[in-house]
């Protein structure tokens, strides 16, 4: 099967390159995504902070994602869900996890990124339960309705790391601290304000976790400075990488260490015709960022195909 | 069938322990027409060593001649292709190479026990085999028929075909205590289970199992290694087993891909005083680091994960495969090369048991294993491809999953390099709708490994 535009990701990248390309005059059309439904991540981020910059009102990011989803519909943009895309070859072969290959004239990555693990780290200790990333436990709670934990370290202060400090605080947990290697955080100085020191949660620079206790569930951590924290839980907000194992399948240049893809002025990678944008180029710090770069994928991609 | 209640019978003969060695053992006696039962303390069987190794079929070319660790050794490795194919465990000869960086001499005492083993090696250049291999590496002892394959298949299968062939398995049923009237009463935190013989096959726990019964004559001192296992894009830096030359606490630190495609480094060798002592150490890590980064031109960083194992090593200096009382039998310190021995461990015990009880051959056993097949094409895990249908058939097989962890040994769901990021609370949803429980008595592993509590406000 032919299609002149596939866009790999349905999360505010995807969307919102989807719609640019039709703006632009495409009409063959289709967006694959894996999850049940459109929009990403931002289906689990219900605290406000999207959208500024967009659209000069502070929404939730369903509610962002919302008006994305309701344009794709009503423009009748094709989209398949609960289909993963399995490879895509330089010459534009896209097989998806039903089987069907797909003869793209140009595609769209925009798969987002995925967080760092605890492996990734190298944290030594036991591998009890407990043991959550960031966003994980955000789903936990965001999606499903349940309590990952009780008394919490969070190991880093990424933006989600902090997001959740405050949202296991309002929901009864005790929030112990946020301990950060660098001597600075990386989260946005808003989430800081509002996540942690609205709360009183301690944030420890320079600091961080080099042991995990607990044989069954987790039951503390020891700290770089030596101190003992007991605790149930531990949340891992240490980073973001690119979700890039497909890209690489059909030849997409990396820049290693970071996963982040290397592309033109364009959005257009290495491979002819293939375009990325959002966090599967590189992690952005907001949606409204992703937004904007996504369009200008989306008329990159439309440019392309018209030639 | 796997048991929650205690069955009002006695047993021809009750397992202890459903690791390989136990598994492999209650397989191989279901070729006989006896009665069989598997008594696990742990919820899920390879639980134990089994579930953390280098997981090598060892060629058998280091063991020291003539003992029962170099004949059940070299016989296992040559069962391992027919065994792995009926129970449909992944298995492959990557062959292995023991690189030396002093010269030809060195390997002279590996390959003298080769000879004497039976085990066909070569001496080569290693950097005419592998690219990525140091260049300070002299030469190397080849051996092409090691080979790598999925130990908790391995024992997943065992221990399916021995339920599939009507032997019992209990799990999470600890045994506490033995005793002998007319036949043997064990104790366990069920209740009490009847059997006519017993095997213990308890692995680090052997010798507390003797020493229920028996008087304490061997000391089992678990012996800890630590792992590096790797992102599978690096599945072609090397493709064979790569050994340095032994050392006096074990084989030594190695690299190999695994079954899977990952790249593992390890293991360290520690001994302790805990038998469940299974953390990771920063010393233990590095010392793997360090030392693996030898046999490698370059060591690459992409880690996923750590992970440690207990050997089983004991003060015999040998395996333990015995007949200490009348009826009690044991297969104890089965330390390292006992998943390669597994198959041979098993064939050598259950013909012991059955000459024992004098007991014929059963016609209708079935050695292949049974595959389940179910529809789902949606996938859950995305690092590892894994698809809902794949994760049904790990949960309603013949022992099926019931946590977390089961879900990942048996079919790799969360064993990517994500680690479970995305899939494990689709995998715990799946769990709970199949087997009708609330999420949140969704388990990592143990009974107190408790994921969530309970429902946000
Ligand atoms: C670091 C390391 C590397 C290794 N590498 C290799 C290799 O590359 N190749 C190789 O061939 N071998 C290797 N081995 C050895 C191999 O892993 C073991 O020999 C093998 O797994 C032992 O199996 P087992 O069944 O005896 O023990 P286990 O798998 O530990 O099984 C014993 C079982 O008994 C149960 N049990 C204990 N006490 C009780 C009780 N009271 N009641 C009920 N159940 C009980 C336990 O829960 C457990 O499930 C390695 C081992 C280690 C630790």
């Amino acid at each position: 099967m032919k299609k002149d535009l596939v866009v790999i990701g349905a999360g505010p990248a995807g969307l919102a390159a989807a719609i640019s390309a039709y703006e632009e005059g495409i009409r063959d059309i289709l967006i694959v995504e894996r999850d049940n439904l459109l929009g990403g991540i931002l289906n689990q981020c219900i605290h406000p902070g999207f959208g500024l910059f967009t659209f000069g009102e502070e929404l939730t990011g369903p509610e962002y994602a919302a008006r994305y989803i309701a344009k794709v519909k009503e423009l009748g943009i094709e989209y398949m869900l609960d289909t993963m895309v399995m490879d895509i070859t330089r010459d534009k072969v896209v097989t998806l996890s039903s089987g069907l290959k797909l003869e793209a004239g140009a595609i769209i990555l925009a798969m987002g990124c995925r967080e760092r693990p605890r492996g990734a780290l190298n944290i030594s200790g036991t591998r009890p339960s407990g043991i959550f990333t960031a966003g994980t436990a955000q789903r936990l709670m965001n999606i499903e309705g349940y309590m990952p934990g009780k008394e919490v370290v969070i190991l880093g202060s990424g933006d989600i790391g902090l997001i959740m400090a405050r949202r296991m605080t309002l929901e009864g947990a005790k929030v112990k601290m946020v301990v950060e290697i660098k001597e600075k955080s990386g989260g946005l100085a808003r989430n800081i304000a509002q996540c942690l020191d609205d709360f009183n949660i301690p944030l420890l620079l320079n600091t961080t976790v080099t042991k995990i206790h607990g044989k069954d569930r987790v039951t503390g951590v020891t700290l770089s400075t030596g101190e003992y924290v007991s605790c149930d839980t531990i949340l891992l907000s240490v980073g973001l990488i690119p979700e890039n194992e497909l890209s690489k399948k059909c030849g997409v240049r990396l820049e290693e260490g970071s996963n982040n893809i290397i592309c033109s002025e364009d959005l257009m990678t290495d491979v002819d015709g293939v375009f990325c944008s959002g966090n599967v180029h590189h992690v952005h710090d907001l949606v409204d960022n992703v937004t904007k770069e996504a369009i200008k994928a989306g008329k990159s991609a439309a440019i392309y195909l018209r030639r | 069938m796997r048991r929650d209640a205690l069955e009002n019978r006695i047993y021809d003969v009750a397992v202890i322990g459903a690791g390989v060695i136990g598994s492999a053992i209650a397989r191989e006696l279901c070729r006989y027409d006896l009665s069989v039962c598997i008594i696990e303390k742990n919820v899920d069987v390879c639980e134990g060593t089994s579930k953390a190794n280098s997981a090598i079929v060892h060629g058998g070319f280091d063991a020291k001649p003539g003992t029962m660790k170099a004949k059940m050794n070299v016989i296992g490795n040559r069962m391992m292709d027919k065994v792995c194919e009926e129970l449909d465990v992944p298995f492959k000869r990557n062959g292995a190479m023991v690189i030396s960086f002093e010269g030809e001499d060195s390997l002279s005492e590996l390959v003298a026990r080769a000879k004497a083993n039976g085990v066909e090696v070569e001496i080569v250049d290693p950097k005419d085999y592998e690219e990525n291999i140091s260049s300070d590496a002299k030469c190397a002892l080849l051996c092409k028929s090691s080979g790598i394959v999925c130990p908790f298949e391995l024992t997943l299968g065992y221990a399916e075909n021995a339920v599939e062939n009507g032997a019992d398995i209990y799990l999470n049923t600890p045994v506490l205590g033995i005793k002998k009237d007319e036949n043997f009463t064990i104790h366990t935190s069920k209740g009490n289970i009847q059997a006519r013989c017993i095997v213990n096959a308890a692995g680090v726990y052997a010798d507390a199992i003797h020493d229920m019964y028996l008087s304490h004559s061997y000391t089992i001192t678990p012996r800890k290694g630590e792992y590096l296992l790797y992102d599978r894009d690096l599945k072609d830096l090397v493709s064979h087993t790569i050994f340095q030359l032994p050392g006096k606490m074990g084989k030594g630190v190695l690299v190999t891909p695994t079954i899977h495609g990952n790249l593992l480094a390890g293991p360290s060798a520690d001994d302790l005083l805990e038998k469940d002592d299974l953390e990771t150490t920063d010393e233990g890590l590095a010392y793997v680091l360090n030392t693996a980064s030898k046999s490698l031109k370059d060591m690459p960083s992409m880690v996923i994960t750590s992970f440690a194992g207990l050997r089983a090593h004991g003060d015999t200096g040998d395996f333990v495969l015995d007949m200490p009382a009348c009826g009690f039998f044991e297969a104890a310190c089965i330390e390292s090369p006992g998943l390669t021995s597994a198959p041979a461990i098993g064939e050598y015990m259950a013909g012991m048991v059955a000459g024992y009880l004098g007991a014929d051959l059963d016609p209708s056993f079935n050695p292949v294993r049974k595959k389940r097949v179910l529809d789902g094409d949606r996938i859950i895990c995305r690092c590892e491809s894994v698809t809902e249908g794949e994760i049904l058939a790990a949960i309603h097989s013949t022992i099926g999953a019931r946590t977390l962890d089961g879900v990942k040994r048996r079919v790799r769901a969360g064993s990517g390099r994500c680690q479970g990021g995305f899939c494990s609370i689709k995998v715990m949803e799946i769990l709970a709708r199949e087997l009708d429980v609330p999420f949140e008595d969704i388990r990592k592993n143990t009974l107190d490994s408790v994921i969530v509590f309970g429902k946000t406000k």
